[in-house]
């Protein structure tokens, strides 16, 4: 499965997103944010960074980068989208998902190994989850405060589009606690911490097994990859 | 070269720390007559020619979908410039 992974200006995690998916079983095909091509990929990743300098707004300039219509398209027809930290700040500011990303509450970047818990797995990026499983993913952002209207919130509650959620501490402020969410179809995920800095034994977060050993992030990727294979 | 000019500011219910860093300032300036402090964004938009209704209308349709994040933000002017924005009047 060829699963695209957009370079932007500013981005940093991309060759980290790349290497996920190789880990995951997929092809990694980098994509530009410059080109009107999605050269045939069955899914994307936005990944991390801080997209031109994160100037106007963390995410907005890139929100309208040549490539993102493609990838609207695409979205809305169902194609399965992963945005990482800034990739989720650029799904907001595309309204591809509800609600907002603000400054953490505290003022502070942070950086952490951060315990979620995963309360939807029926999405293209959490079904290889299980119900309420417990993860820990590493988080590093100074704008990832989830905010959406009570409305949003209720709706996404209510209809079960929070898909992970922060336990123990919230790191910047989220409403709800929450750290990642879905569209209504479940194709869409985005979420503030990064699974691919957790895909491969001796470079993710400590667990109690050992050190750097968790390797939780890899199953957003087998997630997406066997579905589609699945669905082949 | 006129210019529209374009306003944003944070929602009032979201944290503003660059506002709140510089009402720490005042206090420690014993200003504190200042209670609060918020920053927002001007834009300045220069246009060719006159300032006209279809050109504030564009303006305003770029306020909404590019400057502003109206989930976050609130445009609060969008128009011409006003006259005590103008460098040389003041």
């Amino acid at each position: 499965m060829r699963v695209g992974v957009i370079t932007f200006p500013g981005s940093l995690d991309d060759r980290d997103a790349q290497r996920a998916v190789k880990l995951g079983g997929g092809e990694p095909v980098a994509l530009w944010h410059g080109d009107h091509d999605l050269k045939n990929v069955d899914a994307i990743v936005l990944p991390g960074g801080f997209s031109y300098g994160d100037y106007l707004r963390a995410g907005a300039i890139a929100a309208h980068s040549p490539i993102m219509s493609e990838v609207i398209t695409a979205a809305n027809a169902g194609m399965p989208v992963l945005g990482i930290c800034n990739g989720f700040q650029i799904l907001v500011e595309s309204h591809l998902l509800p609600g907002g990303l603000v400054r953490n509450d505290h003022g502070d970047f942070v950086c952490r190994d951060q315990k979620l818990r995963v309360e939807n797995v029926d999405t293209a990026w959490s079904n290889g989850f299980k119900e309420d499983e417990e993860i820990i993913i590493p988080l590093k952002n100074g704008e990832g405060g989830y905010i959406a209207d009570q409305n949003t919130l209720d709706r996404l509650e209510g209809e079960g589009q929070v898909v992970f959620r922060y336990l123990e501490v919230n790191p910047n402020g989220s409403a709800n606690d929450i750290a990642g969410i879905s569209n209504a179809r479940g194709n869409v995920v985005g979420l503030m911490p990064h699974p691919e800095h957790a895909t491969e034994p001796g470079f993710g977060p400590d667990t109690r097994a050992a050190m750097r050993s968790g390797t939780d992030g890899l199953t957003f990727f087998t997630s997406a990859i066997s579905s589609l294979m699945a669905n082949a | 070269m006129p210019i529209i000019v374009v306003e944003v500011m944070p929602k009032a219910e979201i944290l503003d720390p660059q506002g709140k860093a510089v009402a720490g300032a005042l206090v420690r300036l014993d200003k504190s007559e200042f209670s609060a402090v918020r920053i927002g964004k001007r834009f300045e938009l220069t246009v060719e020619g006159p300032i006209t209704d279809e050109l504030l209308a564009e303006a305003r349709e770029i306020a909404n979908d590019l400057l502003a994040n109206t989930v976050i933000e609130d445009v609060i002017y969008v128009g011409e410039a006003r006259p005590a924005d103008d460098a040389q009047g003041a």
